[in-house]
């Protein structure tokens, strides 16, 4: 079991070289730091002692390492546009992108299972057939049109919740929470359906087909032949062995969330990590861009090992072994 | 959110060439039957989209400021008569959601092109000749998997950008996100051909083609090649219809296709700005024609998937 670990950990560092090599090269190829920081009339000097001061003049190895051990001290380099520390920037919007990303992702788990097993248990009934049918044009709808589709019902024409922001905050050390004003969670509301949407009917999909595989089996069938309780067969037995796979998908997920967040964010000008990264995209901000790129890398390996844990957790037989 | 999960699809292997179990499928599901019509029909339109439009939306001369924001079904300042109303520019949101689709369609099918293109090749010989290449192409398939394809096609999109200069930028959007998208779904052709020709390369036919003699190209293009087809026509609709949602999604986003050539995600963007001050129609339309366009390419694509698939018979 902890060679396995030890060996995804290994693939995880493998994973962030390949990617900070890549991010090294946006970084390091991409537009002309010396005009994007110093302006077109910079004088010649100024820009050698640039070149110098970001070390550009030496090999290209020296720099790649020079970068990476940057990197993980968190030095990400200057925003062009913004002229302030990329790693500054990110930790400022970034408390707004995980609150986003965190109630989605349980509103999606939430509203998944209950579905799932819901449809599961109720197979035939009208309702999971709606059920059903909902979440097929659900899986085919771009996030955008969803939010749009919000913002037209509830905020134009409703007018009951905020079409655009976080509402008001409340800084909590460096973290700038919206959870705890009423306006923050009216201003939630909508960006985290509209970004949970998808995972959620991908999760009632994949609970109701492990269910219905699993009600099929044997120890089902013998738990009901020795009287047990409907609600202890479906949620003690049968839904706990549905997990494993549940597992896998959210944990899976929560990283498409974040790097989703950037067109929900959009919609709904949410001040996120991702509405940085689309106005870094359009403005060729290439430390940025570059610095997103390990962010979002980081942020999958790390999640991908913590659901890797997980299986140990669930699964008794991943431990014997 | 489509893109976000790479579905698997199963491989029909052992496939044969007969139609019949299609045709049966098909004849059964009166959805698929629907949604290929809405397609088919989107398709025409865009064929035909200079002949069924009133105007050149995108030719100035065209427009007339004085019919800006003209509601649908009425009539212009002019002659002009709008059955879906008029945008802020005085362009008629009908010919623009026809020219729009068109642009749509036309980057769709160029990036599944391309992804075939690329991601083909690149499986037959991993799955044929094995060894470092194979391990090496499936590594960095893993390392592009583990990022959705939309943020992929973004980084390509800003790298592609950050690369050409700036008066270039507009004019190149299309090849721009052609490839982008193109780039970012490769990996589904490659894995999937590599998977299905390690199974085939095994087979006798192919020991037979090597016995006599045949050149190692000819066996892969000529004998192993058409066995791959039933699987990548299932991939090809699927990520075609991936590659739409995804386009509508950069063109949204402001990262996509630019207003003076917009594709239906671009119009939607538009839009969007005239969602508060009442004008409906400018994001409506174009939403329910994307709309339509997403559903139906998808509903036909899992209909294939599973008429193509021998377990589900």
């Amino acid at each position: 079991m902890l060679v396995h670990l030890l060996r995804r950990l290994g693939q995880s560092v493998l994973v962030l070289l390949a990617v900070s090599l890549v991010s090294f090269m946006v970084f390091r190829h991409i537009g002309d730091p010396t005009i994007s920081l110093l302006g077109e009339d910079a004088t010649l000097e100024e820009r050698t002692a640039l070149v110098e001061e970001l070390g550009f003049n030496k090999s290209v190895p020296m720099q790649y390492l020079s970068y990476v051990g940057k990197v993980v001290q968190g030095d990400l380099g200057i925003s062009y546009r913004l002229k302030r520390p990329v790693a500054d920037v990110i930790a400022e919007r970034l408390p707004a992108t995980l609150e986003l990303a965190m109630t989605a992702a349980v509103l999606a788990l939430l509203i998944g299972i209950v579905l799932g097993v819901y449809t599961a248990i109720k197979k035939d009934g009208w309702l999971s057939r709606a059920i059903m049918t909902v979440s097929l044009v659900g899986v085919s709808l771009p996030t955008f049109l969803i939010g749009i589709g919000l913002i037209y019902v509830f905020a134009v024409e409703l007018r009951w919740l905020p079409s655009f922001g976080r509402g008001e905050t409340v800084k909590i050390g460096g973290w700038e929470t919206g959870f705890l004003t009423s306006s923050g969670w009216a201003a939630l509301i909508m960006p985290a359906i509209t970004l949970g949407f998808y995972n959620m009917t991908l999760i009632m999909r994949l609970v109701r087909a492990e269910m219905l595989e699993v009600l099929r089996s044997d120890y089902i069938r013998f738990g009901r032949a020795r009287g047990l309780h409907e609600k202890s067969l479906y949620f003690g037995h049968a839904l706990r062995n549905t997990l494993i796979p549940v597992i896998t998908i959210a944990g899976l997920q929560i990283g498409s969330l974040i790097a989703f967040a950037i067109v929900t964010e959009t919609v709904f000008q949410w001040p996120g990590v991702g509405l940085l990264f689309i106005s870094s995209v359009q403005g060729v901000d290439v430390p940025l861009i570059a610095a997103y790129l390990m962010f979002i890398a980081l942020l999958y390996v790390v999640i991908n090992l913590f659901v890797d844990f997980l299986y140990v957790l669930v699964d008794p037989r991943l431990r014997k072994k | 959110m489509t893109e976000s999960v790479k579905q698997d699809v199963a491989l029909p292997t052992g496939w044969k060439a007969s139609d019949s179990p299609v045709k049966r499928a098909f004849a059964k599901s009166r959805l698929v039957q629907v949604a290929a019509g809405v397609l088919a029909l989107l398709v025409l339109a865009t064929v035909f989209a200079p002949l069924l439009s009133l105007h050149n939306p995108f030719d100035p001369s065209n427009l007339d400021l004085m019919d800006a924001f003209t509601a649908p079904w009425s009539q212009g300042m002019g002659e002009m008569f709008y059955p879906l109303g008029a945008d802020d520019q005085g362009r008629d949101v009908y010919s623009a959601i026809l020219y729009g689709l068109r642009m749509s369609v036309f980057v769709g099918v160029a990036a599944v092109a391309l992804s075939l293109i690329i991601g083909v090749p690149l499986g037959l010989i991993a799955g044929y000749a094995g060894g470092w290449f194979d391990t090496l192409l499936m590594r960095i398939a893993d390392v592009q998997l583990t990022f959705p394809v939309i943020l992929v096609a973004l980084l390509i999109f800003g790298i592609a950008r950050g690369l050409l200069p700036e008066g270039y930028r507009d004019d190149m959007a299309v090849f721009v996100i052609i490839v982008a998208i193109g780039l970012s779904d490769w990996v589904q052709y490659a894995r999937t051909v590599r998977g299905a020709v390690m199974v085939e390369k095994q087979k006798d036919y192919v020991l037979a083609a090597q016995l006599i003699g045949r050149s190692q190209t000819a066996i892969l293009t000529k004998h192993i090649l058409p066995n791959m087809l039933a699987p990548i026509l299932v991939i090809a609709t699927i990520s075609f219809a991936h590659a739409i949602v995804a386009e509508s999604t950069l063109s949204y986003l402001g990262v996509g296709l630019p207003p003076t050539a917009p594709s239906l995600g671009t119009l939607i963007r538009i839009g969007q700005s005239f969602l508060f001050s009442g004008e409906w129609w400018i994001l409506l339309f174009p939403s329910l024609v994307l709309l339509a366009l997403a559903l139906s390419v998808n509903l036909v694509g899992d209909w294939l998937r599973d008429a193509l698939n021998p377990k589900l018979q």
